[in-house]
């Protein structure tokens, strides 16, 4: 019922001579936190009082295949806080509109598609982190790892928690981080050894840390995020970086091509891209697209940028849909048979 | 309805009869094609659908015949077949025992407290079935208070299996309870006089009459295990079924085809059973004839003691589960901060829906109630009352019989393909309130309907039949006579619509949009999230939030009875 008045709000405040503006009503899919959601609307509706934002928000995996299977009707007009890698996804389906926001300048040239005009620009990196219980760990006479090897020692049996890469953005970085510092075999072969000890896959990148804090399972294959605002809150969390080098990725904002919304997507993708909106992502993340405004976090070590891996964003995502398949054949529904042999 | 349309007649009388006439020919013939419609396109239709989706091939859907028959032969579905087919048969083998000695003890003893065992018993319905797994989670988790009474964690088969018996326990108790109210005391009275033990007279007098409640019973609850996801996402671990699959196809990987055949997959067994359990029916016929006499146990201290002990474990455990789970979700930090405060109350600051769902629920769940009930007690009316297009009575009651044997999973997929069509006009409908409303009253239309046909069974044909005579219209009498006196009938599908509503996920999960996101499915969102606490929080306001509605409803209509409906009790019989 809402879209036909969207659209009547939309032509209003096409013609409307901003006396009795309506607001435009933009319809913006992010795999962001839950929690950033509120802080991030306010900030770009009193930016923007004409635009008004109606959240999507689900897993990385999950709000990526939405849009694909939307192509031939985009409910989307924009997209705010979504991997890089599955952006790049959009794009070679031609579903998102080039645009060059207001502050293109100042962000990083890693840190952007490469294209000009960009088909997406970046906000902010998150990377993998491994959340350990300390009290748990105590108490069943864990040691502490340290590498992403030390994970598949038999110790860990059953105490890893770690996302399901097909739906959890989270998940498959780290997948596609493996297979790139280990080889594609070898890589294998370390997921191999770490499915042993996994006690569960779950859907979110989030709820392993969360798990882990509350020691459900000790140890959470998770990101920074969870992890410091955990620990913030008084959960008997030790944040690990593996020395092996983290996997991550750029979240990062696009306008979805044929919106009627066009403008207002424009409007959402120049204040991502804004000093004003990095003092945000900076609340939250260590390493911002826009060098220079990142406030250090007491919880990440100084050298936190020089540990995230060489990553190959192109390759992550052409070959997404066959690591996903093998991942799947290997490791979905069938634990059980895998632990047997 | 536009009775007053009548073209103006030269005589008064005529012109009175004839706008008589014309209004009950709109409120019959106009009521039934409406319903007619209705039922076509929130049952018929989007079952279809399923089919039709499930057989195309477009690309990346994942469905068509070639995909059907990879699916089906694939090593990854025999596997979550076998395990859903274990879970479910494991379920019911746990679940029906224990559902006919509660049963049983509250029929056939006389055993103190009967009331407060029958409410206790009823908790499950009041609480989507996700609670039961957070329970369990709290309970027997890697950090759970009972933890040290199990070898292993929950997660998985076990988790899995225990989460259902305690959902699906009322269900197959009210079954249980109906059949086991109906004895004929001249029976026992023969067998013990001829000497007959009483585990004699259970064989060949009990058993034999209830034994097809058990059978549906049986089915009931395994169709309602297999085709449950709530349960399994919260307890299974990495233990999969069917029906998480065809979520996950779904809503994950927007697989629709794929999820379109793991519905009719899963139709099956419901197929199954409402046909067998049809067949059964008619082989059985009726079993009770008028001059029976009301069974009434006689005291025996040891029956009832054994019976009791029963009855109490019973109710130990369910206050265990829902106890845990409100205590779970006033807890500040578990297990490390045991200290007790709302924050989880505090929907707003996380992940699900906050209180627009809990305040979306609420409205779903009163416009389901308040429209279902007229819409399914005026239907049930014109199909018990009237005796004229008998071909369309039949119809439409063949219709309403259908919601019965469709799983809310697969509705709701239907629902996705059927309203999403492109070129379907009433695809405007897609993620609105309106849409949920309408599905979730054609998923809970059968029952609803039963206990409105069985009301009005109870009211003689008489009372039409002297409207009749006198010239008033059928919908006046309709108005003034019989809903009156169903009354206390039409509470209870209030009642039973709103709590269904209230708890409902199976249908609902494909078809909330960002607005009409509901409490239920807020749950699962938030337990998906990490964010148990604020899911145990979620599921205690729904069950509270039930609990108070049914207690209200029932305060009213035992007020209306006594008021109202003094009659019933001078009736023989009643």
């Amino acid at each position: 019922m809402f879209k036909p008045m969207a659209l009547a709000a939309a032509v209003l405040a096409t013609f409307s001579l901003n006396a009795f503006a309506a607001k435009t009503e933009l319809t913006v899919y992010t795999a962001l936190e839950a929690e950033q959601l509120k802080s991030y609307k306010e900030a770009f509706e009193k930016a923007n009082p004409d635009v008004e934002i109606k959240w999507v928000r689900d897993s990385t995996g999950i709000i990526t295949a939405k849009l694909l299977a939307e192509k031939a009707r985009p409910q989307a007009d924009a997209v705010w806080g979504l991997a890089a890698s599955s952006l790049a996804i959009l794009d070679q389906q031609g579903m998102l509109q080039s645009y060059a926001p207001k502050d293109l300048g100042k962000i990083g040239a890693n840190y952007r598609d490469a294209a000009n005009p960009p088909a997406w620009v970046g906000m902010d990196v998150w990377a993998a982190t491994i959340c350990f219980n300390t009290v748990e760990a105590e108490k069943q006479g864990l040691t502490k790892p340290v590498s992403w090897q030390d994970l598949t020692k038999p110790e860990y049996k059953g105490k890893i928690v770690m996302p399901n890469p097909a739906s959890s953005g989270t998940g498959f970085l780290d997948v596609s981080a493996w297979l790139q510092t280990f080889g594609e075999k070898q890589g294998w072969a370390y997921m191999d050894g770490l499915h042993q000890n996994i006690g569960q896959y779950v859907h979110s990148g989030s709820k392993p840390c969360k798990l882990a804090a509350a020691g459900e399972f000790p140890i959470g294959i998770s990101f920074e995020y969870p992890a410091v605002q955990l620990k913030r809150q008084g959960a008997p969390l030790d944040i690990i970086l593996p020395k092996e080098g983290l996997g991550w990725e750029i979240e990062a904002t696009a306008v979805i091509k044929g919106t009627p919304h066009e403008e207002a997507a424009k409007k959402l993708a120049d204040f991502s891209a804004s000093a004003e909106a990095m003092d945000l992502y900076k609340e939250n993340f260590a390493v911002l697209a826009q060098p220079g405004i990142a406030k250090p976090q007491t919880e990440l070590p100084a050298d936190y940028e020089q540990r995230l891996i060489k990553n190959d964003f192109a390759w992550a995502s052409k070959n997404r849909d066959e690591i996903l398949a093998e991942w799947r054949k290997r490791y979905d529904g069938k634990s059980e048979k895998v632990v047997a042999k | 309805m536009n009775s007053n349309l009548a073209l103006p007649l030269p005589h008064k009388q005529v012109r009175q009869s004839s706008t008589a006439e014309i209004g009950d020919r709109i409120f019959v013939v106009g009521g039934k094609i409406v319903l007619l419609v209705l039922l076509g396109l929130a049952v018929l239709l989007p079952l279809l659908a399923i089919f039709w989706r499930g057989f195309s091939n477009d690309a990346g859907q994942g469905g068509g015949w070639v995909a059907a028959k990879e699916l089906v032969t694939s090593e990854n579905f025999h596997w979550l077949l076998g395990n859903s087919l274990k879970v479910s048969l494991s379920v019911a083998a746990i679940v029906v025992p224990l559902a006919y000695l509660f049963a049983y003890a509250l029929q056939r003893t006389l055993i103190p407290g009967k009331g407060i065992w029958r409410g206790i018993s009823l908790l499950p319905l009041m609480a989507p079935s996700m609670l039961p797994g957070i329970a369990l989670v709290y309970l027997f988790g890697n950090q759970g208070m009972l933890r040290g009474l199990l070898s292993d964690n929950i997660y998985g088969f076990w988790g899995i299996v225990l989460g259902e018996v305690i959902y699906t326990f009322p269900h197959a108790l009210m079954i249980l309870l109906s059949a086991l109210s109906l004895a004929d005391a001249r029976l026992f009275d023969a067998a013990s006089s001829m000497g007959a033990s009483p585990a004699k007279a259970f064989r060949s007098i009990t058993w034999p009459a209830t034994r097809q409640a058990v059978f549906a019973a049986f089915c009931l609850v395994f169709t309602l295990t297999i085709t449950d996801f709530g349960v399994p996402v919260v307890v299974g671990g990495d233990y999969q079924v069917l029906a998480l699959e065809a979520y996950k196809a779904v809503v994950g990987q927007q697989q629709f085809g794929r999820g379109a055949l793991i519905g009719m997959v899963l139709l099956l067994p419901a197929l199954f059973s409402f046909g067998v359990d049809a067949w059964l029916r008619r082989r059985q016929g009726d079993s009770m004839s008028g001059r029976a006499q009301v069974f009434k146990p006689l005291p025996s201290k040891w029956r009832d003691g054994c019976y009791l002990v029963i009855v109490l474990l019973i109710c130990a455990a369910l206050l265990l589960v829902f106890g845990m789970a409100v205590f779970s979700s006033l807890v500040k930090f578990w297990p490390y901060n045991l200290s007790l405060s709302f924050n989880h109350y505090q929907f707003n600051e996380t992940a699900g829906g906050g209180w627009l769902a809990y305040s979306n629920s609420l409205k779903m769940a009163l416009g389901t109630a308040l429209i279902g009930s007229v819409l399914i007690f005026t239907g049930a009316y014109l199909m018990e009352k009237t005796r004229t297009q008998r071909g369309l009575n039949l119809t439409l009651r063949l219709l309403s019989f259908v919601p019965m044997a469709v799983p809310g999973l697969v509705l709701g997929l239907g629902y996705v393909f059927f309203f999403n069509l492109t070129g379907n006009p009433l695809h405007v409908l897609y993620g609105t309130m309106t849409l949920l409303i309408v599905c979730t009253i054609a998923h809970y239309l059968t029952t609803a309907q039963m206990t409105a046909t069985t009301a009005l069974r109870q009211l003689d044909a008489e009372f039409e039949a002297a409207a009749l005579s006198l010239k008033a219209p059928l919908y006046r009498h309709y108005l003034r006579v019989t809903v009156p006196i169903c009354l206390p009938a039409l509470l209870d599908i209030v009642r039973y619509l709103f709590v269904s509503a209230m708890t409902t996920v199976s249908a609902a999960i494909f078809l909330y949009s960002p607005d009409t996101i509901l409490a239920a499915v807020a749950v699962l969102n938030m337990d998906d999230a990490g964010n148990v606490g604020g899911a145990a929080a979620m599921s205690t306001l729904i069950l509270f939030t039930s609990a108070g509605v049914s207690l209200l409803l029932a305060w009213a209509s035992r007020g209306l009875l006594r008021r109202s409906q003094a009659w019933r009790q001078t009736a023989p019989g009643h």
